[in-house]
């Protein structure tokens, strides 16, 4: 499904990620762990699209396709979706006119058709009892005005009616407290299967008790220093990332 | 961050649509102004002598004054003596008496620009006065509204039909010396929209007035006159185009609105003169006077405008709220692009007691384009429990555009309450790729967000030109991430 081999990227002209090699198979859940500045966040941004990150060696390939040369609605469109860290309000913008925007982009690109109002209507009001979400926020403008926790389930609903084949999610767990924390990993775990791929970046292993991955790796400054299974997660949470450091092993 | 200019910037200035020229004879008069010129104008017109007398007086009057150089817009000298003041297709007779004696070009030419003037074809519900260079070419829908009671039609004819209205209301809310442009425009305004809804009546439909200039080398000077008698509505919608040349035409219009008692007026503009290319080159200078008065108690006067054309803007829709307990709106969107500028905002002029006013303006700048509230708050010390609401916003799309906010309020009576709100933003490369990362274009996404950062203003217009609104920004901002 995702082949990262030697990724190397630059934000500034400075390295952040340098030289990722990961391999995501169909239905596969990985948790990418890390201390701050590690560069998660810039590997799943990468991933997406973004911006003013400078890729300066390395491949992706997603599906087939080299992933590095889309433009990020096309990313998104074949079925790459990243829940943000810190969703962005769009004031004035409706939140079920631009999910449903999103969805009929992608669908157009599949060459489905678009979903009418009453179709989407239904779908979303499916979704958003994932999340525990209320209808009354699909008239709100997108994330505008919405709790830390409300963002966060607006993501995980965003993916639900979006159904991505790999999701990232961003430190979706971080701000949450531990009520909001079961709600999103309900979500989260509801979207599992098939062969849909997770990618989960944390810094905390807290949302990995309810979202139970396949595979663990550890970022530290721009490389991959470790990987395992559950249990790496359970011992990074007990001695902190500190022992894990080239330096320290050293 | 670092933002990329060839996002925004790519995705703003797709062709003027409107910038198209219709080949016709017409009857202009030579460049220049004098009092001959005037007096010609008024001959040409059959103008009652006190009418010729107004346009002389103000003639003298803008001779005294200097143009104003206060806004925050630049531009070369204007020619005032290289303008061709008078400018009409030619017709067989004295004007065309119905919709079957009007020129088929005139009437192509507003079939293309989506205004068609036969009534099987006018959309539902809105009677047309459509305006061409110096002259009223045409009303739909006058029978129906002179059923109602209601007087619709063009300012030459009301000078011929109603001469007591016109010599009542004519400059009593812009008296002919107001300022530079409207004394320009009360020595030479050629035609316009004249509206008088009688008391007690609630007009039966919009009505709109088509604003097109034609004729190089001519300036339009339009005036349009709307009275709203006790307890009347009325909703009124003005469009405006131009073809595209490179030489700037001025455009000094003068719109008086007067609201008696518990009368409403609601007063909706579409700006899209041509703006001039993307190098700056040609485009209209837009310099309007435009204010209503709510001379009656519990009148109330609502402007909302979306300037999208225009290679200058220079325009402050203003309420004197003198009834009691009246009260104003103003809901504006403007955007300057490419090398577009824009001073614009309003004056709400507190009067009578419990008097209300609310300002609602959203600023967009792209390209290099400049853009400038300018807002005038007063409340006068007979204004006992005036309130204000003030919010302007502006939004920013490139690097090299500006915004400027400058809010005046004057307060003479302590129990005022006046809040002011001001935001600037940029668009976020954030926001942008948010969306994106959804699936969603580019260039669809800077028209969601746009259109959403309008939003507050879009709902005050009626259906029809909402929708034509969110089209015309699309258009002006095809091209524009940045």
């Amino acid at each position: 499904m995702l082949t990262i081999s030697n990724l190397h990227v630059c934000i500034d002209g400075k390295p952040i990620l340098r030289g990722i090699d990961l391999e995501v198979g169909p239905g596969e859940v990985h948790a990418i762990m890390g201390p701050n500045g590690s560069g998660k966040s810039t590997l799943a941004h990468v991933l997406a699209g973004r911006d003013a990150y400078e890729v300066t060696q390395g491949t992706v390939v997603y599906d087939g396709a080299d992933l590095l040369a889309m433009p990020p609605e096309d990313r998104a469109r074949r079925g790459i979706f990243l829940a943000f860290q810190y969703p962005v309000e769009i004031p004035g913008v409706n939140n079920a006119y631009f999910l449903k925007a999103a969805l009929n982009a992608g669908r157009r690109y599949r060459g489905l058709t678009e979903f009418d109002a009453v179709e989407f209507l239904s779908l979303v009001r499916e979704k958003m009892k994932l999340v525990h979400l209320d209808e009354a926020l699909l008239k709100r403008s997108v994330n505008e005005g919405f709790s830390g926790g409300e963002k966060k389930r607006n993501e995980v609903f965003q993916m639900a009616v979006l159904e991505p084949r790999l999701a990232i999610l961003d430190e979706t767990d971080s701000g949450l407290d531990i009520d909001a924390l079961k709600i999103v990993a309900e979500g989260v775990n509801r979207l599992r299967g098939g062969d849909r791929s997770i990618i989960v970046v944390t810094h905390y292993q807290r949302l990995l008790n309810h979202v139970l991955p396949d595979a663990v790796h550890v970022l530290s400054e721009g490389r991959i220093i470790r990987s395992g299974q559950r249990d790496l997660a359970l011992e990074l949470e007990e001695r902190g990332y500190d022992w894990l450091r080239p330096n320290a092993l050293a | 961050m670092a933002t990329h200019p060839y996002e925004v910037e790519a995705l703003i200035g797709k062709e003027y649509a409107a910038g198209f020229y219709t080949d016709l004879e017409a009857d202009t008069l030579p460049p220049g102004l004098d009092e001959e010129v005037i007096r010609h104008i008024s001959s040409k017109k059959n103008e009652p002598e006190w009418l010729c007398e107004w346009r002389l007086s103000a003639y003298r009057h803008w001779l005294t004054q200097k143009e104003p150089r206060w806004a925050t817009v630049v531009h070369p000298p204007i020619d005032y003596q290289g303008i061709s003041y008078y400018s009409a297709p030619k017709t067989k007779k004295d004007g065309p008496k119905s919709l079957d004696e009007v020129d088929p070009k005139l009437l192509e030419t507003y079939e293309k620009l989506g205004i068609p003037l036969h009534e099987r074809a006018i959309l539902a519900g809105v009677a047309v006065d459509a305006v061409f260079d110096s002259v009223s070419v045409a009303t739909t829908f006058k029978e129906r509204l002179a059923e109602a009671g209601v007087i619709f039609c063009s300012f030459s004819e009301a000078v011929r039909n109603h001469p007591d209205l016109v010599r009542r209301y004519l400059g009593s809310v812009v008296p002919a010396g107001d300022n530079f442009f409207a004394a320009l425009n009360s020595a030479v305004f050629t035609d316009g929209s004249f509206c008088y809804v009688p008391k007690g009546v609630r007009c039966p439909m919009e009505l709109s007035t088509y604003f097109r200039i034609n004729a190089a080398n001519t300036g339009q000077f339009e005036r349009t006159l709307i009275i709203a008698d006790e307890g009347s509505h009325v909703s009124y919608l003005e469009g405006c185009t131009a073809p595209m040349r490179d030489e700037n035409q001025l455009h000094a219009a003068v719109v008086e609105l007067v609201a008696l008692d518990n009368a409403r007026i609601k007063y909706s503009t579409v700006q899209n003169w041509y703006p001039g290319d993307e190098n700056g080159k040609g485009g209209i200078y837009n310099f309007v006077t435009k204010r209503g008065e709510c001379r009656g108690h519990n009148s109330k006067i609502s402007w909302t405008q979306i300037e999208t054309g225009s290679a200058i803007t220079w325009k402050y829709p203003s309420c004197v709220l003198r009834g009691d307990n009246s009260s104003g709106e103003f809901y504006s969107v403007a955007l300057t692009n490419h090398y577009q500028q824009a001073d614009t905002g309003t004056k709400m002029v507190h009067l009578g007691r419990n008097t209300r006013s609310t300002i609602i303006s959203k600023g967009i700048s792209a390209g290099r384009g400049r853009n400038a509230y300018r807002g005038l708050v007063r409340i006068a010390k007979s204004a006992a429990n005036a309130r204000n609401y003030t919010q302007c916003d502006s939004l920013l799309m490139s690097d090299r555009c500006a915004a400027h906010t400058f809010p005046y309020i004057e307060v003479k009576n302590p129990s005022a309450r006046v809040e002011h709100e001001a935001t600037t933003s940029k668009i976020s490369e954030d926001q942008l790729f948010y969306c994106r990362q959804r699936g969603i274009a580019a260039e669809d996404a800077i028209n969601m967000i746009v259109n959403g950062f309008c939003k507050e203003v879009f709902k005050e217009l009626p259906m029809e030109f909402a929708v034509e609104a969110q089209k015309l920004l699309s258009v002006s901002l095809a091209g524009a991430v940045g």
